[in-house]
């Protein structure tokens, strides 16, 4: 099954004009910008996940670069397998970059992910986070925040329990370079992939955070103000960890966290005890995350 | 040169004399034997591969499906619940038309847990679109494991070797093995129809509507047909460098028999002795050996047993509510055919149980002593106390 079916290049970036993303969704942009930053030398590693949709059916790909899509749980191992053959060609410049959704990721590409990076592969590990299942029509994920409405948190039965902290456990396995980054903060986006791209020799993960206008209920024409309110608030800091050990914060927020909450269809019910108690938890992380990066400044 | 080695060093050695490039796997037993030896062969730098050491079985299949994506010659083995686990990928890896070779040693599926040997696993692996090869014994298992590398890359499909555990894995046996200028006469470097290239980009594996999705697997499937073509001429080629042969089926005096006998595996070497024993006795009784079960040999499987009075198949496997599987499609392969013999289904050996000669005498005479099978499914050697005291 051979798809020889890249279509015209309007544009300098690596994305063709045409794909199946909803308006304003928060992947597309981050995979614009990321492939604008690591260069035409990378494949792309996609499990199921949104982007196996935005993509496109054969046989058009919305892709300048090579796609390899791949069975849901496997992004960690297949992208393992394609760099090994990429390194017996000989070829260690170009990128692989794996990307997944938070599915893909979080819940059932973890395991894949986590013997990938254990063996410090050689590649780009990204996360575009869009914080539930929004393929296949917003049901919780374990990137599910704290107070979300989704298709099986419905009505009172939102969800209760917090969002597991992904770049902890990512920094847990002590590779050379994990960082957060948002569609909000393109120049910081795209330096921290370029700096990803040219760290050769281990593993990098990089946790995107995507706004979908779909299933957090906004304006599509809001995807990107939603995504800085989420840096601004401190809700989703942007930091950087080298080695597992090493933290640098990137921008300190100073809004209070009712600014994102209350701009999201998803948190409407929310009561103000409720906003109270995520400012609290909020509070508290962005605290134990300053102090990490005190610490690493010692 | 000839080497005392085992069943599972047979494969481990044919694996490294095809150069493979790219090697993932997970342990299990009794498939380590395999992977350990060719884990070795890397780090002391007698193959030139890239060896990756997967958390499971399923990333195992992943990572060789990347690895094929990316051009590699891949190779992985696995065995029962390893298999299992495999499953999504295995249909991944035939519909995506990569050469993969796995060698899969047949072991029971728990619970309750059971290490021995079993053809249930890889035979409910049956419609993934693997090219599946049942070998007999440890130079069988060298020289198959060579031929799926052309095999595999001749059609665009993964290809499954298929030993039994133990009986052919841990069995030491004088293997012929062969050398390296002889085996890349053989077995070239691989040049991939497509793999993934920056400077000439493509998708693999996307999304695919109801438009065309139907005719991408009617092209798997008539390369599934091409494969039995394709072997029979990787075979002759074979034998002409090496001076041995081991055909998709194998029929031994099976032209004058009343009944014959279906076997594959190791089993069917038990049943070489077996049919000696019984032809000095002037019973007339053949031996059909399936090696190729996916393609299914049909044409073949009607040439050598229709004529025949009786068939007998043996399996070491069962699909619960329908009997033996090699039974089910001897069935199916014979029922257009004129004229078509009764077939007797025997299930015998699950889990590890020998399979003796007088299992087999046993199943000839059954055979032999009914006009018709009584039942489906006839299980051979059953305790009945263990029975009843599990029923209920």
């Amino acid at each position: 099954m051979l798809n020889k079916n890249v279509g015209i290049s309007a544009y300098n970036d690596l994305m063709n004009p045409g794909h199946l993303g909803c308006p304003g969704c928060g992947a597309t942009i981050a995979m614009k910008l990321a492939l604008q930053a690591l260069g035409e030398k990378t494949m792309v590693v996609i499990p199921a996940c949104c982007w196996g949709v935005i993509a496109g059916p054969y046989p058009q790909s919305a892709l300048k670069v090579p796609i390899l899509h791949t069975a849901f749980a496997t992004a960690g191992a297949a992208a393992s397998g394609l760099r090994a053959a990429l390194d017996m060609r000989g070829d260690t410049e170009t990128n692989i970059l794996s990307w997944a959704g938070d599915g893909g990721t979080f819940d059932i590409g973890f395991q894949s992910l986590s013997g990938a990076v254990e063996r410090n592969e050689d590649c780009i590990f990204v996360c575009y986070d869009n914080e539930a299942y929004m393929n296949t029509g917003v049901q919780r994920s374990s990137a599910t925040p704290y107070g979300t409405r989704t298709t099986t948190t419905p009505a009172d039965k939102w969800k209760k329990t917090g969002k597991k902290n992904i770049m902890e456990a990512l920094a847990a396995h002590r590779i050379p370079y994990a960082a957060t980054a948002s569609i909000g903060y393109p120049d910081d986006l795209m330096r921290k992939f370029k700096k990803a791209g040219e760290m050769k020799g281990g593993s990098r993960f990089i946790h995107v955070l995507a706004t979908c206008p779909t299933g957090w209920r906004i304006g599509s024409e809001l995807s990107v103000k939603v995504a800085r309110l989420a840096v601004q608030t401190n809700v989703f800091p942007l930091y950087e960890v080298k080695d597992g050990i090493h933290y640098t914060v990137n921008i300190k927020g100073d809004r209070k966290v009712d600014a994102y909450f209350m701009s999201q269809g998803r948190f409407k019910h929310l009561a103000e005890a409720d906003i109270a108690l995520i400012q609290q938890q909020v509070d508290a992380e962005w605290d134990l995350l300053t102090r990490k990066a005190k610490l690493s400044c010692q | 040169m000839k080497k005392v080695i085992e069943g599972s060093h047979a494969v481990s050695e044919a694996a490294r004399l095809a150069r493979v490039q790219v090697i993932a796997a997970y342990p299990i037993t009794p498939q380590t034997h395999i992977v350990e030896a060719l884990s070795e062969h890397c780090s002391n730098g007698t193959l030139n591969a890239r060896f990756i050491n997967v958390e499971s079985e399923h990333s195992a299949m992943a990572a060789v499906i990347g690895a094929a994506s990316g051009g590699a010659r891949a190779f992985t083995a696995s065995s029962s619940h390893g298999l299992a686990y495999m499953h999504e990928l295995l249909h991944w890896a035939s519909a995506a038309r990569l050469p993969i070779v796995m060698a899969e040693v047949n072991r029971a599926l728990g619970p309750g847990w059971n290490i021995w040997t079993d053809q249930t696993d890889s035979l409910a692996q049956r419609d993934t679109g693997w090219i599946q090869l049942y070998c007999e014994d440890g130079q069988e298992a060298l020289d198959t494991t060579l031929q799926a590398f052309r095999l595999a890359e001749a059609v665009n499909l993964p290809v499954m070797v298929v030993l039994d555990a133990f009986y052919l894995s841990h069995t030491f046996e004088p293997i012929e093995v062969p050398d390296q200028e002889t085996v890349d006469r053989f077995l070239p470097a691989p040049s991939p129809r497509f793999q993934l290239d920056t400077a000439d980009p493509s998708a693999f594996n996307q999304l695919v509507t109801p438009a065309a999705y139907m005719e991408m697997r009617y092209n798997t499937q008539l390369a599934m047909e091409e494969a039995q073509r394709r072997l029979i001429q990787i075979e002759k080629e074979f034998e002409t460098i090496f001076g041995r042969s081991h055909a998709p089926v194998e029929a031994v005096a099976c032209e004058d028999a009343e009944i014959i006998m279906v076997t594959t595996g190791t089993v069917t070497s038990t049943c070489r002795q077996v049919l000696a024993d019984l032809r000095s006795r002037g019973e007339k009784v053949g031996l059909f050996k399936l090696k190729l079960f996916r393609p299914l040999p049909t044409d073949l499987i009607c040439r050598h047993l229709s004529s025949a009075g009786k068939i007998a198949v043996i399996d070491r496997n069962i699909s619960f509510g329908a009997g033996g599987i090699f039974a089910q499609e001897i069935r199916a392969g014979l029922c257009n055919h004129e004229p078509h013999p009764p077939v007797f289904g025997f299930v015998a050996g699950l889990g590890g149980r020998d399979i003796t000669p007088d299992t087999l005498v046993e199943i000839y005479n059954h055979t032999k002593n009914n006009p018709a099978p009584s039942e489906e499914t006839i299980w051979i050697g059953l305790n009945q106390e263990t029975v009843e005291a599990w029923s209920n």
